[in-house]
């Protein structure tokens, strides 16, 4: 279980996230939505422990996670950042096994291997294994970093923005991936979404924030209403219900 | 690329250059050499260890520092580390006086200097590193200007000094490939030696810096520490190389990026050893052809320079494009 307390995030004098409490707990797919500069990303990177929070606390199963040690945490919780850039050369197959570094420190073993292709075939990429990320079209690279953080094998997994630049068949096929992770084996996922008809599909829960706040917390049911929307996005989207699925008309009005 | 052709290829890069090294050195021990063998050779000997000494260091040097500084243009030398040196030579000096130096051992003097190099290092390129990582621009101007404060410094200094004081620091800081001191031969060795085998025990971990910051946090590496260590690492071969050689600065870029082309993506541990072995193919072979061959004394340095500095700009306009 994941617990946020008084998390406060500042960058000068802005405050960008500011949540007094929230728990996430084990299991379920939980979906982040909100405008830019809402707060996602950061508070996705605080849960990640990839940044600092200005004041509160992010505690994993009653530990504060700056308190843990950076590799142990690793081997729990895995995360996928919104910006891949890599400077240097580096081949799929190599960048899935960086996944495998909190279990085997770098020196891969038959099981690293194992876990390595596998998740290189979850995301479809086999054929794309030996080629450098450089040369591959930016739907291919989001996959292969989906496909890193896959070979984690962790508990939790927190991703930011997944969907981001692939096609429709990938984008689908990804949060079936997640879902399939959830329901099959017990995973935590946690999702920054910016398309609401994929959030509102795919997960148990739904947050929606504004302007460093939790606006709207609970069900896809309760949390994706005209209502809801209007009071995050400024504007009104219509919700329409087909064979009891919510469909967002994105258009606006 | 599959790992197996990349394997191979590293095999065999480095198999060529050691065969080619092993050729060259015996050009350059015995071309040209006239009289008693048995002086030359010790002679030559201990000058092939200097160069021996510096090809490994600086390329790795240079490997080491583009991955924890996430890019592949800057260097040590480009930041300043050989000018920090150089100022550290001439303070010791300047403050406390070549006298007061020569009766105090050798090695303890070197231990001393790599020591207040590595902390002052570690300290004011640590803290650059954390606050302005973000722009390669802004690190390349700063290290650019700090290269010349510390040149600069180092200067004024050496012309307030004593003229025979002078000379005792041109000794320590103006050598060339031609003649180090036997001892500082043996401690440079001794500190290269014990640099690299920390380097060769990390660099498992070292290969992720290459996720980034936060990517390589995200698997798990404490950044920090990771990012100290390496910087310690830096500057003990960056001060060996310099009290062997004086400053160079863009030999170990020219050496790492031949060998980035011809093992695109491979992990530091086939990238090094063959970086190495290039270095000092390279080194060795300029010695052979511009010392032995055109007779031109001392001019691989320069050359080597010149080409480096040649890919340097290249690298910069290949990245503005």
């Amino acid at each position: 279980m994941i617990e946020l307390k008084n998390l406060r995030q500042n960058y000068g004098s802005r405050t960008v996230v500011d949540v007094d409490a929230l728990t996430l707990p084990e299991g379920g797919l939980t979906s982040i939505i909100g405008p830019n500069g809402a707060g996602k990303s950061s508070l996705l990177g605080m849960i990640a422990g990839l940044q600092r929070p200005t004041r509160g606390q992010v505690i994993l199963d009653g530990q504060d996670i700056l308190r843990m040690p950076r590799n142990r945490f690793a081997r729990r919780l895995a995360v996928l950042r919104q910006d891949n850039s890599i400077n240097a050369r580096l081949t799929v197959r190599d960048l899935v096994g960086f996944g495998r570094y909190p279990h085997s420190r770098g020196r891969l073993n038959a099981c690293d291997v194992r876990h390595i292709a596998h998740a290189i075939k979850l995301v479809a990429l086999e054929e794309y294994q030996h080629s450098f990320l450089d040369e591959m079209s930016g739907g291919q690279r989001q996959r292969a970093f989906i496909a890193m953080v896959l070979a984690q094998n962790t508990e939790y997994a927190l991703f930011d923005e997944p969907l981001n630049s692939l096609d429709i068949k990938h984008a689908v096929g990804i949060m079936q991936l997640l879902r399939r992770a959830v329901d099959q084996h017990g995973k935590t996922a946690i999702v920054v979404l910016h398309d609401l008809n994929f959030a509102a599909r795919h997960s148990d829960r739904i947050i929606a924030m504004r302007d460093g706040k939790i606006i709207a917390d609970g069900k896809p049911e309760n949390v994706i209403t005209t209502d809801v929307l209007s009071k995050i996005y400024d504007m009104k989207l219509n919700v329409l219900k087909q064979q009891n699925k919510q469909i967002v008309d994105v258009f606006g009005k | 690329m599959t790992p197996e052709t990349r394997r191979n290829r590293s095999r065999l890069a480095g198999g060529g250059l050691a065969l080619l090294l092993i050729a060259m050195i015996a050009a350059f021990m015995t071309l040209g050499a006239t009289g008693n063998w048995s002086f030359i050779l010790p002679y030559r000997g201990e000058k092939l260890l200097t160069v021996l000494l510096v090809a490994w260091a600086v390329p790795l040097s240079t490997i080491l520092f583009h991955a924890i500084s996430d890019n592949r243009i800057l260097t040590p030398s480009i930041m300043g580390f050989d000018a920090l040196f150089v100022l550290i030579q001439t303070l010791l000096i300047f403050f406390i006086g070549s006298e007061r130096i020569n009766i105090l051992p050798v090695q303890g003097v070197f231990l001393g200097e790599v020591l207040v190099m590595t902390g002052f290092a570690m300290g004011l390129y640590g803290l650059l590193l954390r606050r302005v990582a973000g722009s390669l621009e802004l690190l390349l101007l700063v290290g650019i200007v700090l290269g010349v404060l510390f040149r600069s410094i180092s200067g004024l200094l050496q012309r307030m000094i004593d003229p025979g004081e002078f000379l005792v620091l041109q000794g320590r800081i103006f050598a060339s490939f031609g003649g180090a001191d036997p001892q500082v031969q043996a401690m440079a060795a001794a500190c290269i030696g014990l640099a690299s085998a920390w380097a060769f025990w990390r660099l498992p971990a070292i290969d992720v810096m290459i996720l980034g910051r936060s990517g390589a946090m995200s698997v798990g590496l404490s950044h920090r520490r990771l990012s100290l260590e390496v910087f310690a690492i830096v500057t003990m071969l960056v001060s060996a190389s310099t009290a062997l050689v004086g400053p160079i600065t863009f030999f170990g870029l020219l050496v790492a990026h031949a060998t980035y082309r011809m093992l695109p993506g491979a992990p530091l541990r086939q990238t090094i050893p063959v970086a190495g072995l290039a270095g000092a193919l390279l080194l060795v072979v300029g010695q052979v052809v511009l010392e032995r061959v055109l007779g031109f004394d001392g001019t691989v340095g320069m050359a080597v320079e010149f080409l480096g500095g040649l890919l340097f700009i290249l690298l910069l306009i290949e990245r503005a494009r």
